[in-house]
């Protein structure tokens, strides 16, 4: 395991200057986008599929994580017609419960790695960290950037470590944190989801969900837009994934909107597109209830995990 | 509402006031941007109010609910103070309500009658937040070894459904054993009651309750009432003047999710009853081991 830093020769930097009255004015646009009746319903599955269906707490438990892992099959009791979420999102020594718990579903484990959520920790304890859950069975891999590097300029050091990050990962798929929150301007979530994407992921993350503000539609847009735009120079399609903050169903139809405005029809899978959230799902299932049987509903009769 | 000649004289231009409901401690116009014309008894237009829509009630139910375990945790001390600081603040602005509810018809006796009556009753609910636990609540004698007990616990989130006969009285009696006991509401007010409701809120807005514990809305009952029954997140309906076929309606909604519902006769009669806040509470019973 080398520590030594091997400057990534194709890593190109060319500024994206980010219009940021013109990202709000856009972001205001689409938010006025009102879905209603069926469509709705269709759009609330859809994003329910895309869930990755997070718990990231130092309280976590083997019970927990197993109760999330029921919820992530059964979303709902006595509804046959709804799917299964994308992921859970768990801590890497949850992996191996998690995975036990999903055994027989479709759906994927991801581990959060690299000394989440401030990865300030040596490159080589990320590594050992990430090989650590990919090794108990992680699908997938949650890493977050060195934004300490990032923000003092070594572009190169943030790069470099998401490439071997990439290889410890060997066939697992690749998100990348950029924890959006302390970028502080839009043009710097540019710069980092360019990076992100020259080095190797497969997805790029907007937050831990630790810091706010986390998944604003702002930064979801610039970071879809920089997917679009890496996409038309490489035919490569990266996925997105908004987290942190997303709460209410609105708000998650809001983002199926933007991408379905900014990278077209093809992004809409749970393969490209995913939604870090918790509480988000019991929001979006009183809406699909209250679709159904005409009342509002409340959460005493929704599962709370 | 109505502007004033004096000024017309002088040239000053008028200060309208625009009634708003009180939604999360905010105020604010329907969602749905509706109003609804309100007249006097001579039929001489008084001004606009606003028309609730469905989602402005579900807007208060979530305000509502984000409040309760705050409220439900006050100690009752504290929500006595703040009941009593309404009374304060109603009895400061007694002129002004005094005036709004001859506006719509009623007479200067009858207006004095009524808000001195209100003051009154938040006065006497106010007085029973500490209280009602030692009434209401028990210690069981059982043949086991336990200390059995009986503790009363607010219900969550009640709607009321105001009168029109007694434009604010109605509201305030519907109001005060409601909050007393620990719950969160959310009012409607229809016809001219809605005129006094939405004066009313900014006494509530200035007695210290927490943003979200008082929600009024005004508009139309037909639209509303059937929203209230069947809402899930709502744990009991009280109304008052409802006719046989809307409280038949509202009993069978509110079996939904086992609301309590309550019809209340409009006659002002138990006004002043601790068993109205015993109404929406519920009685918790604990069975602690006791001895070896």
């Amino acid at each position: 395991m080398s520590s030594s830093l091997t400057v990534s020769t194709n890593l190109n930097l060319q500024a994206h200057p980010v219009d940021e009255v013109g990202i709000r004015e856009r972001v205001a646009r689409l938010a006025t986008r009102s879905i209603k009746k069926a469509s709705k319903v269709e759009g609330l599955k859809l994003a329910l599929s895309m869930v990755d269906l997070t718990t990231l707490e130092g309280a976590d438990t083997p019970g927990k994580v197993r109760q999330l892992c029921t919820k992530a099959i059964h979303l709902h009791s006595g509804r046959k017609d709804l799917p299964m979420v994308a992921a859970v999102c768990v801590y890497p020594t949850m992996v191996r419960i998690a995975r036990e718990a999903l055994q027989g579903t479709p759906i994927q484990v991801a581990a959060v790695a690299t000394a989440f959520p401030s990865g300030m920790n040596p490159l080589a304890v990320k590594l050992e960290d990430t090989r650590y859950a990919v090794a108990e069975g992680a699908h997938e891999i949650d890493m977050v950037i060195s934004r300490g590097d990032f923000l003092r300029g070594d572009y190169a050091r943030v790069a470099n470590e998401i490439e071997q990050v990439k290889e410890a990962c060997g066939k697992a798929h690749l998100k990348v944190i950029l924890e959006t929150g302390e970028l502080g301007t839009l043009d710097r979530v540019r710069l980092a989801s360019d990076i992100a994407m020259q080095s190797g992921a497969d997805f790029i993350k907007t937050s831990t969900g630790k810091i706010q503000p986390a998944a604003t539609p702002e930064v979801v847009l610039v970071m879809l837009q920089a997917i679009s735009d890496f996409y038309r120079k490489t035919g490569k399609r990266i996925g997105m994934k908004p987290a942190g903050g997303i709460a209410n169903a609105k708000a998650a139809l809001n983002l199926l909107i933007m991408v379905r405005e900014v990278l077209g029809p093809a992004w809409l899978t749970p393969s490209l597109f995913r939604i870090g959230a918790s509480k988000l799902p019991n929001d979006m299932l009183m809406q699909l209830e209250k679709e159904r049987t005409g009342v509002y509903q409340g959460l005493d009769y929704f599962s709370n995990d | 509402m109505s502007g004033s000649g004096e000024n017309m004289k002088s040239g000053r231009l008028d200060v309208r006031k625009t009634y708003k409901m009180l939604i999360g401690g905010a105020f604010v116009r329907s969602e749905s941007g509706r109003a609804l014309d309100v007249n006097a008894p001579g039929g001489k237009w008084l001004g606009h109010v606003c028309r609730a829509s469905r989602k402005d009630f579900r807007n208060a139910v979530v305000a509502a609910r984000k409040a309760a375990s705050g409220w439900a945790n006050t100690t009752p001390y504290l929500k006595g103070q703040i009941l009593y600081r309404a009374a304060e603040m109603l009895e400061g602005r007694a002129t002004t309500f005094r005036e709004v509810l001859q506006s719509i018809g009623l007479s200067p006796v009858a207006a004095k009658t009524e808000v001195t009556q209100a003051i009154d009753l938040l006065v006497y609910y106010a007085g029973w937040t500490d209280k009602y636990l030692q009434v209401f609540g028990s210690v069981n004698p059982v043949s086991s070894p336990y200390f059995n007990f009986s503790v009363t616990e607010p219900m969550g989130v009640v709607a009321y459904v105001s009168g029109e006969k007694r434009p604010l009285l109605d509201l305030v009696t519907g109001i005060a054993p409601i909050v007393a006991g620990g719950n969160t509401v959310i009012t409607l007010s229809t016809g001219r009651a809605a005129v006094p409701a939405m004066e009313l809120g900014e006494v509530l807005a200035t007695s210290d309750f927490p943003h979200g514990v008082i929600n009024l809305l005004c508009g139309v009952r037909e639209e509303l009432v059937g929203q209230m029954a069947t809402h899930m997140d709502v744990n009991a309906l009280v109304t008052q003047g409802a006719d046989a076929k809307e409280s038949a309606a509202s009993r069978e909604a509110c079996a939904l999710n086992l609301k309590r519902f309550f019809p209340r006769e409009a006659n002002g009669k138990g006004d002043e009853d601790p068993y109205r806040i015993l109404d929406t509470v519920e009685i918790k019973t604990t069975w602690h081991p006791v001895g070896g």
